[in-house]
């Protein structure tokens, strides 16, 4: 099945979050064209224009893609858009949107350029949250962007929120939450705090400076915002997001149905003809490897039809609709029951999935430990 | 070699070994002895030469013996021939050291010249002195700002009662005074006596197993010749072997024709067993054996034992194979099969300290690559039964019921304890808490006091160390010795998890101290048992009571949310090595229970 997604990364930042350990790099005195420029060529290398894709995603993320100016967003999409059969067609298009980092121009430049979806990184609408996780913006320039957003005709819009933050109360959240119902967005996703390496946080959690949540704390937001959202009828597609009826995102279900996807730029993850890929990250190393013709790929792993099975099941278990019996059979020539016997027998048992006749999914415990779920479906290990 | 020839050889034998405590400049010293009298070319040398395995660089202690044969010429222009022998510098080994001391004529005893005479160095030269060893006394980094060599060499008259006046003053790091100490050693100490033609006396001081060449026992020479060939008797065990090669080191291994007396070297007879060639056993010929093997030799008991079971049960072979090895360089090492219900199968293993026994753990995790679950030590108790049974208990689990039980006694030991007067208080604080018997103190000057407990065994087995530390800010010096048993009011204590009996946790607890061990224990399982999918009671009791209780909540939310663009690749190697994690702990009926957590029985919380 050949691919219909495609992945861009854009590793700038104007400002480092604390917690992100994505690869990115400070914007300032960084050779920004030249990546937009050696982007393209590794696009063009990876798809032929004599047998262009027909593409339902694209998916524009970061790092922040705002970050580029107006032109160079521009070269951006209209590169991307050179390589795609359909580029009127395609169903979904996203670029992801730190708050204050657009005008009307760049949104129009955008919406010209057939983007037709936002993923806004406003994170908490609290404004000392947001600075002691490192976000360069307040509340009020998020609302900002989204109504400049709306204004300049964005329907389909997505924000994303954080939880289980240190100092964050569960004032603090359920008041996020009730300020982005009001704002009547049809998509919203929503992360809890995982402290990685190499990031600030990493660094201040070592010496003690700050504290993660208790995970008693993290359950209950997790479960205040699950029922708040489902409340204002939103559906929880997926255990971090949700969408109002028709909105989900078509090119994060990519990732979860294990489908495969094109990565370009420097750190993207592709997986493409059954192989996993990761490009490499620093910038320097990236734009040589391009400029003297090597591949941008820094490590590909063949995927075994074991693990290919393997995540059929932990990352299709994510969504809602779960893992469909007959799409497994169709894909694999056997069933989950086959190759997954008493681990799922013991997960029905405990209460942790549940199935529905012609898929399995997770249920509302099942959710809440979901690593505890996905962890039995690695059979290799 | 003529009879002459020999004669004048061994009148040139100078046979010492280094006494100190540890960090006061023994490895040092060594290092610039080896250096002056250029054994080793300098671009072999590492710092602190001796110290052979990683282990020991590492903790900086030596666990195994060794010996170089040194050439150094005197200001009398004469060339001597010097064995270094060198000791373990810990209270678990100190049975090797009286028998290494045994292979001398000498010792050095250094003293560090701010620090002064601690606990272990005394009881190491007291086991010089009743070997009637000659004591030349090194007071070292005298170059440090805080050194008073004057003082020392009074507190080493006092103390010890030998002769301090000629004390070197020495700083090993710098080299200085190490020209006095190789002039002191051919002057004071005496040559080796005893005669060539006699029938063989080799002390055997330490053997170690070689993969390729077998059991290499570490010899001194007393009375005779041993060369190739011939046909030797180990006096304790009566096993006889026909030598292949004997030796010296220098440090490498030197083949040679023949050790007579005074030598210290090596010598290899194909023996497959290191219990075979014991430490303290004399080598004699077996066609014309000694009337009588040299004194000294016992049978080393293990005061120590522990279970030690393999995290992966498919490692089990594994594990007897690494124990198997071990064995064969470590005489003291015991262990037999064991099965636990919590643990699985394993082997319940016997040491001669807890020393002795962290350092096994590390080598087997180390070296042979096998993850262990380790139960808290314990000491061996005598339990006499209402039925006039008598029972010897190394494993609490293996208790006995309350109501079978007629008495139970422990091993006692006598705890030396010497330490600065500021912190005599809190010594005996700790001591009275640990249901010491006070015996004796006394000022050893105006500031330091030696302090003599009759404790528990077991209790010195129970963070008896970190106490000690911790409340004297480092200073106070420990050692001990065995000296019987007592009868003590102990009673056995379970541990549940999630209602059932965990058999690695049981401990043996005197009654007066079971409620606050029983909370201390429940508490630490709380903390370190991660939170399971359902709610964990753990409870401590004695019989049908319970007497401690904690709840481990249920989990709540594990799940990672963030989508890393598609980076699926990373969401698998974070479910790997959750899985991985869990894979380390052992599960007990449904609890998973990391490594950690069997440990725990031991340590209290700090207050």
């Amino acid at each position: 099945m050949a691919a219909s997604s495609i992945y861009v990364h854009i590793p700038f930042c104007e400002q480092i979050c604390f917690y992100c350990d994505f690869n990115k790099f400070y914007i300032k005195n960084q050779p920004v064209d030249k990546y937009v420029e050696v982007l393209n060529e590794e696009m063009k290398r990876v798809i032929s224009m004599d047998e262009k894709p027909s593409i339902e995603t694209i998916y524009i993320g970061g790092g922040t893609p705002t970050a580029l100016n107006e032109q160079q967003l521009k070269q951006v999409l209209d590169d991307v858009n050179t390589l795609v059969r359909n580029p009127e067609q395609v169903r979904e298009f996203t670029v992801e949107v730190n708050p204050g980092e657009v005008d009307r121009d760049k949104l129009k430049m955008m919406r010209a350029a057939g983007v037709n979806r936002l993923s806004i990184g406003v994170q908490s609408f609290n404004d000392k949250l947001l600075e002691k996780i490192g976000r360069g913006h307040s509340a009020q320039e998020a609302v900002e962007t989204i109504d400049l957003a709306k204004s300049v005709g964005f329907e389909n819009i997505s924000i994303d929120l954080m939880f289980g933050l240190p100092e964050q109360t569960m004032e603090i959240w359920k008041d996020t939450i009730s300020k982005t119902l009001e704002l009547d967005i049809p998509h919203i996703s929503a992360y809890s705090l995982k402290i990685e390496e190499k990031t600030m946080f990493y660094n201040w959690y070592r010496q003690g400076k700050i504290q993660p949540l208790p995970e008693d704390t993290e359950a209950e937001m997790y479960e205040v915002l699950v029922s708040g959202l489902h409340n204002a009828g939103y559906t929880a597609y997926e255990i971090s997001n949700f969408s109002k009826y028709g909105m989900d995102s078509e090119h994060n279900k990519t990732y979860w149905k294990n489908n495969e996807y094109y990565g370009f730029g420097a750190g993207a993850h592709g997986y493409l003809d059954g192989t996993r890929y990761a490009n490499i990250g620093p910038l320097p190393h990236y734009i040589k490897a391009i400029e003297n013709g090597e591949s941008a790929v820094k490590e590909s792993h063949e995927v075994p039809k074991t693990e290919m099975m393997e995540e059929e099941m932990f990352m299709g278990l994510r969504m809602k609709e779960g893992v469909r019996a007959d799409r497994f059979e169709s894909k694999f020539q056997t069933s989950y029951y086959t190759i997954f016997p008493e681990v799922i027998h013991d997960l029905l048992e405990r209460e942790l999935l549940y199935d529905s006749g012609d898929s399995l999914h997770l249920t509302k415990n099942g959710k809440l430990l979901g690593n505890e779920v996905f962890e039995k479906f690695l059979l290799v290990y | 070699m003529n009879h002459e020839q020999r004669d004048a050889r061994q009148k040139k034998i100078r046979n010492f070994s280094i006494i100190a405590h540890i960090d006061h400049g023994k490895s040092t010293l060594a290092d610039r002895i080896l250096e002056t009298t250029r054994s080793l070319p300098e671009r072999e040398m590492k710092d602190q030469m001796l110290d052979a395995m990683d282990l020991e660089r590492e903790r900086g202690i030596t666990i195994k013996l060794n010996s170089v044969h040194l050439k150094y010429t005197h200001t009398d222009g004469e060339e001597y021939t010097f064995h270094l022998i060198d000791t373990p510098g810990h209270v678990d080994f100190s049975y090797e050291v009286s028998r290494s001391l045994a292979a001398c004529e000498g010792a050095l005893l250094i003293v560090d010249a701010s620090q002064g005479i601690e606990a272990q160095t005394l009881a190491n030269v007291y086991l010089a002195v009743d070997n009637d060893l000659e004591i030349i006394p090194v007071i070292n980094k005298v170059d440090l700002p805080s050194a008073e060599p004057e003082k020392i060499k009074q507190e080493i008259e006092d103390v010890i009662g030998i002769d301090a006046s000629d004390a070197v003053l020495a700083s090993a790091k710098s080299g200085l005074g190490t020209d006095e100490v190789l002039k002191q050693i051919v002057e004071k100490i005496p040559a080796p006596s005893g005669n060539p033609e006699e029938p063989l006396q080799a002390l055997i001081f330490d053997s170690i197993y070689d993969t390729y060449r077998g059991v290499i026992a570490y010899i001194r020479v007393i009375e005779g010749t041993i060369r190739p060939g011939e046909k030797i008797q180990m006096m304790q065990t009566g096993k006889e072997f026909e030598v292949s090669e004997v030796g010296v080191f220098t440090p490498k291994p030197v083949v040679c024709d023949e050790l007579t007396v005074g030598d210290v070297g090596f010598m290899i007879a194909s023996i497959k067993n290191v219990s075979d060639s014991r430490v303290g056993d004399t080598i004699t010929h077996a066609n014309k054996p000694a009337e009588k093997p040299l004194p000294g030799y016992k049978t080393m008991n293990p005061m120590v034992f522990c279970g030690m079971h393999p995290i992966d049960s498919n490692d089990y072979n594994a594990l007897r194979d690494a124990l198997e090895r071990l064995e064969l360089n470590d005489s003291s090492l015991q262990y037999e099969a064991e099965s636990s219900q919590a643990l699985g199968f394993g082997f319940r293993c016997g040491f001669l300290g807890l020393l002795h026994m962290e350092i096994l753990q590390e080598r087997i995790e180390r070296e042979y690559g096998i993850g262990l679950i380790t139960t808290a030590p314990s000491v061996v108790y005598n339990v006499y039964l209402t039925d006039g049974e008598v029972l010897e208990i190394d494993n609490p689990s293996k208790m006995p019921d309350q109501q079978k039980v007629d008495s139970v006694e422990e091993p006692f030991v006598k705890a030396t304890v010497m330490v600065p007067n500021d912190f005599v208080g809190a010594v005996m604080d700790i001591c009275q808490k640990k249901r010491g018997e006070f015996i004796d103190m006394q000022y050893m000057d105006e500031n330091r006091v030696n302090i003599v407990y009759h404790l528990p065994l077991t209790e010195i087995v129970y963070d008896f160390f970190d106490q000690l530390k911790s409340n004297t800010k480092g200073y106070a010096s420990f050692d001990y010795e065995f000296i019987g048993y007592r009868e003590s009011n102990l009673v056995k204590m379970d541990i549940l998890l999630n209602g059932e009996i965990v058999d690695a946790l049981s401990v043996i607890v005197h009654r007066d101290f079971a409620y606050e061990r029983g909370k201390s224990i429940v508490d630490k399982l709380k903390e370190l048992i991660p939170r399971q999918q359902f709610e964990v009671p753990v409870q401590a009791t004695i019989g049908n009571n319970v007497i401690a209780r904690s709840n481990i909540k249920a989990m709540r939310k594990n799940v990672l949310s963030k989508c890393y663009g598609g980076d699926v690749t990373r969401k698998r190697k974070l479910l790997e090595k959750q899985k991985e994690g869990k894979r380390r702990m052992k599960s007990v009926g449904k609890v998973d229970v990391p490594q950690e957590a069997f440990m725990s029985v031991l340590r209290m919380d700090e207050d």
